[in-house]
């Protein structure tokens, strides 16, 4: 996906797996909330889904029309691309239990052991 | 300085945005206020998208003020579907860029919380459709579904106060509609947050006829209308039925109109009825009020003047057939133009959509009378006091537009006849009671004058008949029994007739026999007369004999005196004392 918009971009590419994820994050300018959500989505790909995840940032003020082709209206969204169906996750993705259930991601942990 | 130069600007009226809906605007002394949020609360059904659909498409069409309707509820689709049976052509509006239809969709299930959240986007997308058409008005249908679709509702509520107070910076003139809450005006307490302006629509369903009704809650900074207003939503949108102008000033003229009846135009002073009265015709059923109306009718539309029948019994053709049995031929007035018939059943609407339908039709048709038949039939409608408000605003409706008003009262006979099932008798400046009187195993139509404003009228009661040549009034007998009419009236015509008949023979007997009897009489003088001439006569030879027989004696006397040389004078003396004793 070439066409990322937005200010700050964040391209991890996984090559290797069979299954990707595109997670698509939402945000107004650089808000305490925005900084705070791409941390924490961050976090919790980089523990669950290492490797296999890919980030875009969109950045509504820079690319308002979006925010109706896409329906958000809360900020931040997250928004699973793939795989599908499409999720939507609102907020700052501080539940990360929430976040897990939202993006029906099996904890990495339940699976080793 | 710079102080006070804002306390100038407030102090100047509160600046309005028309509306351009029908009656709203004298409501609420010319619209909603400018560059704030007016809250637009009610029930489902109750006309909220509508209502804030109509203000943006006026805007737009009327005052050149672009609006964006943002849908939380419908898809563009849907609602241009659903307004173009109102003749609002969203898809054109949208494309001269005059109107922007966006759809914000929420679906709960595919949103997870996860945290902390604000409804940027809501104001980014929010802003880019205001402007990219420049506009100046904005809807809001219904914000309140993002308290189903969106978790945390209070953050919600902040982001809301803070989305109005946006929209107020950007000097949008904005409506929020809001579904209506158990004791508040919204599920969810938005008239928290706008408080500017709070318009209720209502759909009340009263005995299975619905009437919406519309009331302004609240409007700070400026005077409304407090009342609730009935509404329609028709072919050309939303109407509100101004009543805000209600006063007794309406204009007075002492023109008089013909009431079609000539004898009736006598009752009255000779004159008929003042334009621009209420006349109230009562009676109780087969008295003939509808006949009386259809000939004062005919008589409007003789004079080239404009009339509207609004039936509530009678198809127009059955009216057509029916007064041509009594010689009144309305059949060409409607196709000369001059006479409208509005026939509706009373119960196809409320009380409030039957005003305002006869409102809309009297302002198209701009006739110079009216005519309601009957208007008791509006009463299984509402209350008694709902049918007073509304026949009063009628009437002064029609007053203020000098048209002469005829109602017609059915009243059941087992009431006082003088009793309007609506008390609209006060109402009225003209009152006609049409009666039944059954005598003599019949009934008849009697016609009398109740009372009419500011005339003579003639306080005699009249029967009134309804002939194949028009209606007739007649004069009634009244005798020891009362008054009598039909049949009764023409037996006693005909007693009467007899009655003077046969006085007149026995007059003529009675003369006759005078007459013979003076003749008589004067026989009997002509003979006593010549009996008394006779006797005249007789008197006269006999008085003359006895002077013969005086003088022969006098001169026989005379010779024996002679011949005895006696005294003359003795002689005489001696005869004239013989004489005294022998007469």
């Amino acid at each position: 996906m070439g066409n990322t918009p937005g200010g700050r971009k964040k391209l991890e590419m996984p090559e290797t797996s069979e299954e990707v994820w595109i997670l698509r994050l939402y945000v107004a300018g650089q808000t305490a909330k925005s900084i705070a959500a791409f941390a924490n989505l961050k976090k919790i790909c980089e523990e669950h889904l290492a490797g296999k995840y890919r980030i875009e940032i969109v950045d509504l003020l820079k690319n308002p029309k979006l925010a109706k082709g896409d329906q958000i209206l809360a900020i931040p969204t997250l928004v699973r691309q793939l795989p599908p169906p499409v999720k939507k996750l609102i907020g700052d993705l501080a539940n990360t239990e929430r976040v897990l259930v939202g993006l029906d991601i099996q904890p990495a942990a339940k699976i080793v052991k | 300085m710079a102080r006070r130069e804002k306390k100038a600007t407030l102090l100047k009226a509160l600046d309005k945005c028309p509306t351009g809906i029908k009656g709203l605007d004298e409501i609420c002394g010319g619209g909603l206020p400018r560059g704030r949020p007016t809250l637009v609360c009610g029930a489902a059904g109750c006309g909220k998208t509508l209502f804030a659909m109509e203000f943006l498409v006026r805007g737009a069409t009327q005052y050149n003020e672009p609006g964006v309707f943002m849908s939380f509820e419908e898809t563009a689709e849907e609602l241009t579907k659903n307004v173009a049976s109102l003749g609002f052509d969203l898809d054109r509006l949208s494309d001269s860029k005059e109107l922007l239809l966006d759809n914000v969709a929420v679906e709960r299930s595919e949103i997870e919380e996860t945290g902390e959240y604000d409804l940027e986007g809501l104001f980014i997308r929010l802003e880019l459709a205001i402007n990219s058409i420049g506009a100046k008005r904005v809807v809001l249908d219904t914000v309140e579904s993002l308290f189903s679709g969106l978790p945390n509702p209070l953050i919600l509520r902040a982001e809301l106060r803070r989305l109005f107070r946006w929209l107020k910076s950007k000097g949008m003139t904005a409506i929020i509609t809001g579904e209506k809450g158990d004791n508040t005006f919204t599920r969810h307490g938005l008239e928290e947050y706008v408080s500017d302006c709070v318009i209720f629509l209502d759909h009340r369903v009263t005995e299975q006829l619905s009437t919406r009704r519309l009331r302004i809650a609240k409007y700070r900074g400026s005077t409304h209308g407090t009342n609730e207003y009935p509404f329609l939503i028709e072919e050309k949108g939303i109407s509100v039925l101004p009543i805000t102008s209600i006063g007794l000033d309406h204009p007075v003229v002492t023109e008089r109109i013909s009431t079609g009846i000539p004898r009736l135009d006598t009752m009255m002073g000779g004159k008929g009825f003042f334009r621009g009265s209420s006349i109230l015709l009562s009676g109780t059923a087969g008295t003939g009020k509808t006949s009386l109306a259809a000939s004062f009718v005919d008589a409007v539309c003789r004079r080239g003047e404009r009339c509207i029948f609004f039936s509530f019994e009678e198809a127009a053709a059955q009216i057509i057939r029916n007064m041509r049995s009594i010689g009144i031929d309305l059949e060409p007035w409607p196709k000369k133009g001059l006479l409208k018939f509005h026939t509706h059943r009373p119960s196809v609407y409320g009380l409030e959509t039957h005003l305002l339908t006869m409102h809309k039709v009297i302002d198209e048709f701009k006739p110079a009378a009216v005519v309601v038949d009957p208007v008791t039939n509006l009463i299984s409608l509402g209350s008694s006091l709902n049918v007073k408000a509304m026949l009063t605003r009628l009437i002064d409706f029609l007053k203020m537009n000098q048209i002469t008003s005829i109602f017609t009262n059915l009243t059941s006979g087992a009431r006082a006849l003088e009793a309007t099932d609506v008390a609209i008798s006060s109402l009225a400046d003209t009152w006609l009671l049409l009666r039944d009187i059954e005598a003599g195993g019949e009934r008849n139509r009697g016609l009398y004058i109740l009372k009419s404003r500011g005339m003579a009228t003639s306080n005699q009661i009249r029967e009134f008949l309804l002939t194949d040549r028009g209606i007739e009034l007649l004069d009634v007998f009244v005798g020891p029994s009362g008054v009598l009419t039909g049949t009764a009236r023409l037996a006693h015509e005909l007693e009467e007739k007899g009655a003077e008949t046969a006085r007149q023979e026995e007059m003529e007997l009675k003369k006759h026999g005078l007459e013979s009897r003076q003749k008589a009489l004067e026989a009997q003088v002509a003979a006593l007369q010549s009996e008394l001439e006779a006797g005249k006569g007789d008197l006269k030879r006999i008085m003359n004999q006895e002077k013969e027989r005086q003088r022969r004696l006098d001169q026989e006397r005379k010779q024996v005196g002679r011949m005895r040389k006696a005294d003359h004078s003795t002689v005489q003396e001696g005869a004239r004392r013989k004489s005294g004793k022998e007469v």
